[in-house]
């Protein structure tokens, strides 16, 4: 059976807790239904179990590049043009090292930023979805339960009884 | 801290966003003053690349002038920038929120600014694309890392390049925030650069790490590029530059100039976009205190400067801070430059009441600017004009009145960029403030009421 998703919008954190207990309570778990907030709330707030990222595995990676790159840039350059200038060795150790330094520390960042908009999900095609309200980042706070059509029903009844403001359904 | 405005999320972004969505007076008045100096600026590069250098006052030995210690003070402006939001995401300190964005805009900006200066000093900036792409590779001539001139932009890049992607990825959720209040053109390009960002909590989680990381990830670069920027002097042989010192020396003036760009900034902040719910005293109260010790840290290695050259007893490291102190025009810019620096400043910042009074502590930080740019000049000039043996020219550097307006120019480019991301964007990160009102809440504690901020625990959660 084809899934359905079907969005309840709350006003404050309050009702939003009540609606995901009322979800839970009809058989539904934390990963038929996703929050969406204006702002971050404390984690648990509204139930919900975010996964583990591996954000900093990215970060490392990218240390690791950098460095290895750095490292295969300064001392390549340097043997292929080996010009002795005012007496310096042609590796100069303490040189190459501040340039190796600052590549770890670049790629790093760069892969961290990767790993971030990765790990969020983004860029996400077709931009926040259908079902996504503009009124949450006016404070509302946004149920989406993603479930097959046969308790699309059930879910709806949990998000209303929940005291929603309003429930969308998913547009044909 | 005060007791924070309570307001909600819709009013937040009405306080916040109304640049973004509307032209008032004040925006484009306070975007006319700069925007003159930078067309002021643009006539005078005009010239200088029309005429060649010589309208500038650069001459034998002194090849360094008004452009290299205006690139010095805005790559040292730039460094607070990150520094301040750096340090306050990392210990997780709560006025962080309506500094964080501004001062790491200031930082981009800082530095693209400070960037132009050695293109502008070239004299023929056409031929700085010509020596430098394409790279010649044919002969295998390579750069020379053991070269300062290399570590300089490498440092450089690294920081710009970290500092774009910092302010870029925390205003991810501000773009969602323009998208749903937008329609038609404006909704599509910022929904475009929020890249369908809904706010789940794992997204949310992401931003809180990415914060943490990213500062510490940035802390370390924003240390190594004013050291590498003092080690353009330090590593040659001029008399006065070699110095060990002049690494933390230029390091704790950056800081210095860029605390205070924030003081000025958040003033400027507070009062063309009516932040008055957002930037409060108790702000400047902080940053006044933190200040008293990055001053008092400042003279501390500008006394150390002075005891390694008397140390040596080395003629030439005499010469030089003979002449930094007892001649004439640098001995009244010595006196300026420690009097607005630290003698004035410093004892009116102990007072709580100029502290969070928001006039005097504007007048404050820009008195410490005209100090710290005077500094500048005072490390880089004297000792370039060699007034050492062996040399067949000793001159005195009079910077021209084109060299003048360009440095005049680039305060103005800074401000007006700022002023344009403005319209673009919050400079007060919207979701941070929403954010700050989700964990505000009051402890009753005998019979007062006291304000307080709710933090989350570490504790790993029973799911």
């Amino acid at each position: 059976m084809a899934n359905q998703s079907v969005l309840g919008l709350y006003e404050n954190a309050d009702s939003a807790a009540e609606g995901a207990r009322n979800l839970r309570e009809a058989g539904f778990t934390s990963d038929d239904y996703e929050v969406m907030t204006g702002n971050p709330y404390p984690e648990g707030a509204f139930g919900e179990h975010v996964k583990k990222n591996k954000l900093f595995r990215f970060s490392l990676f990218g240390a690791f590049i950098g460095f290895i790159t750095a490292f295969l840039f300064v001392f390549a350059t340097q043997t292929a043009f080996p010009l002795v200038t005012g007496g310096k060795p042609i590796l100069a150790i303490p040189a190459s090292m501040i340039i190796m330094y600052e590549f770890t520390l670049l790629v790093a960042m760069i892969f961290t930023v990767i790993g971030v908009i990765f790990e969020s999900r983004l860029p996400r095609p077709g931009g926040a979805g259908p079902l996504y309200d503009a009124r949450i980042t006016l404070g509302y706070i946004g149920l989406l339960v993603t479930v097959d059509e046969s308790r699309i029903g059930n879910a709806q009844q949990a998000l209303q009884s929940g005291g929603a403001e309003e429930v969308i359904n998913e547009p044909a | 801290m005060r007791d924070r405005p309570v307001l909600t999320a819709s009013q937040i972004n009405d306080e916040l966003l109304w640049p973004v969505f509307e032209l008032r007076r004040r925006h484009v008045l306070a975007f006319l003053p700069p925007f003159i100096l930078v067309m002021a600026g643009a006539v005078a590069v005009t010239i200088l690349i029309w005429q060649g250098l010589w309208v500038t006052g650069l001459n034998r030995p002194a090849f360094w002038g008004f452009f290299i210690v205006n690139f010095v003070f805005w790559i040292g402006v730039s460094h607070a920038g990150t520094m301040i939001s750096s340090i306050l995401r990392l210990t997780q300190a709560e006025w962080k929120r309506p500094i964080t964005r501004a001062a790491e805009v200031m930082t981009v900006f800082a530095l693209v600014t400070s960037l132009i200066h050695p293109v502008i000093h070239a004299g023929r900036p056409w031929r700085i694309v010509y020596w430098l792409l394409p790279y010649d590779f044919t002969r295998g001539v390579w750069p020379d890392v053991r070269s300062p001139l290399v570590w300089d932009p490498v440092a450089i890049t690294t920081y710009l390049t970290g500092s774009i992607l910092f302010v870029f990825t925390a205003l991810i959720p501000d773009f969602a925030i323009i998208r749903d209040q937008s329609t038609g053109m404006r909704r599509t390009i910022y929904g475009a650069l929020a890249m369908g960002w809904r706010g789940t909590p794992r997204q949310w989680q992401l931003q809180g790490i990415f914060g943490i990381l990213m500062s510490a990830l940035i802390l370390p670069v924003f240390v190594s590029v004013h050291s590498i920027v003092s080690w353009d002097f330090a590593a040659s042989v001029v008399p006065a530059w070699h110095v060990t010192v002049y690494a933390p020396y230029f390091v704790i003036g950056a800081v210095h100039s860029g605390v205070s760009m924030v003081l000025t900034l958040m003033a400027f902040m507070r009062w063309i976009f009516k932040l008055e719910n957002f930037i409060w005293e108790d702000h400047f109260d902080a940053v006044g205190r933190l200040l008293i010790f990055i001053a008092t840290a400042w003279l501390f290695f500008f006394f150390l400067d002075f005891a390694f050259s008397f140390y040596t007893r080395e003629e030439q490291e005499v010469a030089v801070m003979e002449r930094r102190l007892l001649e004439w025009p640098f001995n009244a810019i010595t006196v300026i430059m420690v009097l607005t620096s630290y003698v004035i400043p410093i004892p009116l910042w102990l007072n709580r009441k100029v502290r969070r009074n928001i006039a005097l502590m504007f007048w404050t930080s820009i008195l410490v600017n005209i100090g710290m740019w005077l500094e500048r000049f005072f490390l880089i000039i004297p000792a370039i004009e060699r007034k050492q043996e062996l040399t067949f020219l000793w001159a005195n550097y009079v910077p021209s009145l084109t060299e003048s307006v360009i440095v005049l120019a680039s305060f103005g480019m800074v401000a007006m960029l700022l002023i344009i991301f403005a319209k673009l964007v919050p400079l007060v990160p919207a979701w941070e403030q929403k954010e700050g009102q989700v964990f505000r809440s009051e402890v009753q504690i005998g019979e007062v009421t006291v304000p307080a901020i709710v933090r989350e625990s570490e504790e790993p959660r029973a799911w």
